[in-house]
């Protein structure tokens, strides 16, 4: 695999949201990606960049494109230097939520995307990956 | 501060939603709607989405907060105009935004929202004097 392009981005507010929305837009109109996975990817980043401003206080999120060489596609990594999660199995079940909240953003995440990898360690942080590829 | 405008149309507000919304603007937008409800009686709050590009999980929930919202303060919500690759994507996510009545358009939203309150009315009406028919 074949890392095409490669950016770092910052998410420390709400805000910086945006600016990683778009950047992550134009990579997938870039490499051809269809409206609906361009839709699920975006969908998907805005999750998992809301759990690192909400559980974590911010945090990273590298975005790169990516190419086995028959297949392009996107992979984000979110890293941040939160709480961690104690129980993974638990926070990826439908509806489970220590803020009491929809609790769909990771299992949500990991049925828009083509991979997913989560790795937490409790005190050190989270780091989640997924990759979306073009026809994924 | 940026702000979503609500439109009064008679008993009806209604909402066009012009931009990816981000969390605050989404709760502020939660906490307007609440009020005009309150302050002009509205019987129907019409939200156009069709410019809205995602809809994440925080943002649904608003969605369905409004539409519960208003239930209580006696308005029914319509959202009209979701793009397909969103309703596709939300399905997935595992939100399907039930309970909120879909319509395609502004305007067969506009319908929709008017047969409802139509309707109401004649069942309030028939309760009132008790005879059936
Ligand atoms: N980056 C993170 N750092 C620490 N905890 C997290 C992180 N992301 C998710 N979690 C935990 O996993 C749970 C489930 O997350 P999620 O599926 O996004 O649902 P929600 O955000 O609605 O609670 C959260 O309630 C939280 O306890
Ligand atoms: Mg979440």
């Amino acid at each position: 695999m074949v890392v095409l392009n490669k950016e770092l981005m910052t998410i420390v507010r709400e805000v910086d949201v945006i600016p990683f929305r778009n950047r992550l837009k134009e990579h997938a109109v870039k490499i051809g990606m269809g409206l609906v996975n361009q839709t699920k990817i975006i969908t998907a980043a805005s999750e998992l960049a809301r759990n690192m401003l909400k559980y974590a206080k911010g945090g990273k999120v590298t975005l790169e494109v990516i190419s086995t060489g028959r297949e392009n596609g996107i992979r984000l990594t979110f890293k941040d230097q939160g709480p961690g999660i104690a129980n993974i199995p638990m926070a990826m079940k439908d509806g489970y939520s220590t803020a009491k909240s929809l609790g769909l953003g990771l299992p949500g995440t990991k049925r828009l995307v083509s991979e997913f990898n989560i790795e937490s360690e409790v005190g050190k942080g989270t780091t989640v990956t997924v990759i979306k590829w073009k026809n994924g | 501060m940026e702000k979503i405008p609500i439109l009064r149309m008679g008993r009806l507000l209604l909402v066009t939603i012009q931009v990816d919304l981000y969390d605050r603007l989404a709760e502020s937008l939660e906490a307007d709607l609440v009020q005009m409800i309150n302050k002009t009686g509205a019987r129907g709050v019409l939200i156009d989405i069709s410019a809205v590009s995602i809809i994440d999980s925080f943002m649904g929930r608003i969605i369905g907060n409004i539409a519960a919202m208003s239930k209580i303060l006696d308005a029914e919500t319509v959202v009209v105009g979701m793009q397909p690759a969103v309703a596709i994507t939300l399905v997935e996510l595992g939100l399907p935004l039930s309970g909120v009545f879909s319509a395609l358009n502004v305007e067969k939203g506009m319908e929709l929202l008017r047969s409802k309150l139509t309707n109401m009315e004649r069942n309030v009406d028939g309760s009132d004097d008790g005879s059936a028919e």
